[in-house]
């Protein structure tokens, strides 16, 4: 089981407090097994997403299972949507976005990615919140 | 095919709150056997390799969680499925 990588997660929000919040209960509850990174605000530290930071999450929480991205507000969707086009050719159909809530998509992503699980079964686990409501 | 069932009470503090709710699940993906949880033996029966599902149980302290497993690795599953539960989840 080792051998195979897990799902990457990767957070975007308008706010870094948010980001890095969401990141240490995904650790807390899920552990280290997942690839993940967090991304708030902007470059200038104000509220806002910035597609090269949502870039350079991605290739930091990237795997070659594939990553999910939890995001929260509309601009949060628009740049991790400009972010993956940046992203090589090959890896692209690898990365999707998540329409679940932001927390709990990404603790259900994790948790679903660190029993190994592929990339849809890993995206099916953060909106099926959605879907049971 | 093989299949397994037991049984063990809630015994931790908050029940099947969401962070006890993810260790289940983690240790059910560890079997190939279909799991599943239940508060009831009458059911409703819960896939218990999704946290989502496990977490809208809602089960808390005192009550019984009933295991049943089935598969190669049955026996296994709901041994460690029941040893998560009895050890407090290992949080306590």
């Amino acid at each position: 089981m080792a051998s195979k990588p897990n799902v990457g997660v990767v957070i975007v929000s308008h706010s870094s407090k948010v980001a890095e919040g969401t990141a240490d209960m995904v650790r807390q509850m899920v552990g280290d097994a997942v690839p993940l990174a967090a991304v708030g605000g902007n470059p200038d530290g104000g509220l806002g997403t910035h597609m090269t930071l949502v870039l350079a999450a991605l290739q930091k929480a990237w795997s070659e299972a594939g990553v999910v991205i939890l995001v929260d507000l509309g601009g949060a969707e628009t740049n991790s949507e400009m972010a993956i086009e940046m992203m090589a050719p090959e890896r692209r159909d690898r990365i999707v976005i998540c329409n679940a809530p932001l927390v709990e998509g990404a603790v259900m992503a994790a948790t679903e990615s660190s029993g190994g699980s592929p990339l849809e079964v890993v995206r099916h686990a953060a909106e099926e919140l959605m879907a049971g409501r | 095919m093989p299949e397994a069932r037991a049984s063990a009470e809630l015994t931790n503090r908050v029940g099947l709150h969401a962070r006890p709710s993810v260790k289940l699940t983690q240790i059910a993906k560890r079997f190939s056997a279909r799991i599943e949880i239940a508060t009831s033996l009458d059911g409703p029966w819960t896939d218990a390799k999704s946290p989502v599902k496990i977490m809208r149980i809602k089960a808390v302290r005192g009550e019984i969680l009933h295991v049943k497993a089935f598969g190669a690795d049955a026996a296994s599953a709901v041994a460690a499925v029941v040893d998560l539960v009895q050890r407090n989840f290992d949080e306590e």
